[in-house]
């Protein structure tokens, strides 16, 4: 069953290059391809997450090198449950787009699936250059899948995007560089038990070359101040793959928390929980960033991307703490966020594609068709981006407040975090307001161009979304009791290194609390 | 030897970060360049600097250079010069579907040919 963990990287890259090879003239063919694709990840992935719950990290040698000269894929929870993650989510946007979206330029499948092969090849991989690779990989992907379409507006933004990619890549090698230069390995769990060796005289270089690769992981997270990227990008991407990006900013955040909780965790010694006094303060920032976003925005699309950088901060805030509390109730939180961004993210498509010539500016507009149904799906999205009861996000909120409540700022996260759901709850409430009940004051006519279709399909498939946000509150008992096995797990990292480097190798002992902890 | 490869890393960065700051595309295309070049001489020196050395470890070896930094740089020149390709045809895009060059795609400024668009 480990050997399976391949499958993830594998077959969509497989896949991909077929489509481009072999059926790229034919659409419905290339929808059945990446159809396939996606259903076998799912199936995979399920397999997987109960592989990984049961028999703890496992380790995949590439080409069978012995580590830590190989490159070794490692399955633990942590990595199956976010390869089900992007399954799940990639199943449902597949369904969003296979009707009228990747009709709008070429390759779309194929790009999506190499979109599919990064991101699982970024959460399974065990070594930090393998790492870059895949962040290449899935970003080149996703510069196609961007710019899909085109546009003016989409070519300005795609550009932005780009270049902060670029910048961000290099720092990632020089990061990268760094650490090797130091340690000499390149491998996560070699590193694990290298960092508490370093002498004294290369701390400073190791340190640095730690909180650069730490800057990129922020980059990718869209964390304050390296988050004005992400605005602009995803409210100016088509909308399916703005939901698929809502798994972008978590490959992001898990690399914070892998290689921060791995080699840079409660046994590294002098470098102990490195990350953690900058991670708390720019979550903090981040969220009040995005939610003063939400505010000030006036295009729906980029009040759901603001809110997206909220979510991360909200997220983020949970993470740094570093307890096994906070991590699992920080990951809860990132299930919810990612289903709620990306339902949301449809759900503004459906409304702005209605609305014709008014597009997604929060002016009021004359009633748009199937206006109920698209209200009370815009009602559950709105609900679930400001974490209000009943759906998922409350609970989420719930147990990174219980969880932040032993920090010595707790009195900082409660305010900050009550305060913006606030801010969210009025943002979203004045735009619902606007877009939904104003409208029938509004007289005139909505012009769409004659040919429009609007599929029954892409309704069906943010609902299947939104879905998924009720199962996760549903399921709430076995997912969290999920997520703390998880979460114990990556606190105690003895089985995810001896896993790696052979089931005799001596570890060092936890002996350090994160700084924020009590 | 040292003094030389530092520094000239450091001014190749310095040049990639200041022409990245400018506001038009082909400045910024070239910065990213000079930064890729920097990044790809620094990874090199990662392995320490050595001169008329193997990279493989025989009997009669006397000492060997790390070939792990070069192979990584093998990856990254790769990578970057794919990057660079591709940024340079969208920027080539960008510029004729916006009619400007301007990373932020401001419209308004003075054109190419130097009249008020």
């Amino acid at each position: 069953m480990g050997n399976w963990m391949i499958v993830p990287v594998v077959l969509p890259a497989v896949m991909a290059a077929l489509t481009v090879l072999a059926v790229r003239h034919d659409l419905v063919l290339q929808r059945v391809f990446s159809a396939a694709t996606v259903l076998a990840l799912l199936a995979v992935s399920v397999a997987l997450v109960f592989h990984a719950a049961h028999t703890g990290p496992e380790m995949y040698a590439l080409g069978n090198w012995p580590t830590p000269f190989g490159i070794v894929l490692v399955l633990d929870r942590l990595s199956a449950m976010m390869v089900l993650l992007t399954s799940i989510l990639a199943a449902i946007v597949w369904f969003y787009s296979a009707r009228e979206w990747d009709k709008r330029g070429k390759h779309f499948h194929a790009l999506f699936q190499f979109q599919l092969m990064g991101v699982n090849g970024a959460f399974l991989t065990g070594d930090f250059f393998n790492l870059f690779v895949f962040f290449e990989v899935l970003l080149i992907a996703s510069y196609g899948l961007m710019l899909h379409g085109a546009g003016e507006n989409r070519l300005k933004a795609g550009m932005q995007y780009i270049v902060v990619n670029l910048t961000g890549s290099s720092l990632f090698l020089i990061g990268v560089g760094l650490i090797y230069a130091v340690t000499g390995t390149l491998n996560m769990a070699d590193l694990a038990l290298k960092v508490p060796l370093v002498p004294d005289s290369d701390l400073a270089l190791l340190k640095a070359g730690a909180l650069i690769l730490f800057l990129v992981f922020c980059i990718k997270a869209a964390m304050v101040p390296m988050h004005f990227w992400l605005p602009g990008t995803y409210a100016n991407a088509p909308a399916p793959v703005a939901a698929l990006f809502a798994i972008m900013t978590k490959v992001g955040a898990y690399s914070i928390l892998r290689l921060y909780s791995l080699a840079f965790g409660g046994s590294a010694g002098d470098l102990s929980w490195l990350v953690a006094p900058y991670l708390l303060p720019a979550a903090i920032v981040t969220l009040v960033v995005g939610m003063v976003g939400v505010l000030a925005a006036r295009q729906l699309n980029r009040m759901v991307a603001f809110a997206v950088v909220g979510s991360m901060g909200t997220m983020m805030i949970s993470v740094s703490l570093f307890t096994p509390d906070s991590v699992a109730a920080g990951l809860y939180y990132m299930l919810h966020s990612t289903f709620a961004g990306a339902a949301m993210f449809l759900v503004a498509d459906l409304i702005i594609s209605r609305r014709g010539q008014y597009g997604g500016s929060l002016n009021s507009a004359p009633d748009i068709r199937q206006s109920g149904l698209i209200a009370v799906m815009f009602f559950m999205a709105a609900i679930a981006m400001a974490s209000l009861p009943p759906l998922s996000g409350f609970l989420g909120k719930l147990q990174i407040l219980s969880a932040a409540r032993e920090s010595q700022y707790a009195v900082w996260i409660w305010v900050v975090i009550l305060g913006t759901s606030f801010l969210n709850i009025v943002g979203f409430g004045r735009a619902g307001s606007v877009l939904f009940w104003k409208s029938s004051a509004v007289e005139g006519e909505i012009q769409t161009a004659s040919d429009q279709a609007f599929p029954k399909q892409t309704v069906i498939a943010a609902g299947m979304m939104l879905a998924m946000l009720v199962a996760l509150t549903v399921f709430a008992g076995p997912i969290t009791g999920y997520l703390h096995d998880t979460s114990a797990e990556l606190f105690d990292t003895t089985d995810y290194i001896r896993a790696v480097m052979g089931a005799d190798t001596p570890v060092a002992e936890i002996t350090t609390v994160a700084p924020f902890a009590q | 030897m040292e003094f030389l490869v530092a520094s000239s890393i450091g001014l190749l960065t310095a040049c990639g970060v200041y022409m990245l700051l400018r506001g038009r595309t082909f400045p910024v295309v070239i910065g990213l360049s000079l930064l890729s070049y920097a990044v790809n001489v620094f990874l090199f020196a990662m392995g320490r600097l050595q001169v008329d050395l193997p990279p493989i470890i025989r009997d009669t070896a006397t000492g060997y250079t790390d070939p792990i930094p070069q192979a990584l740089v093998l990856t990254a020149i790769v990578i970057s010069f794919g990057m660079t390709a591709l940024i340079v045809v969208l920027a080539l895009r960008t510029y004729l579907e916006i009619g400007n060059d301007h990373v932020d795609g401001l419209s308004g400024g003075p054109t190419d040919t130097g009249e008020q668009k």
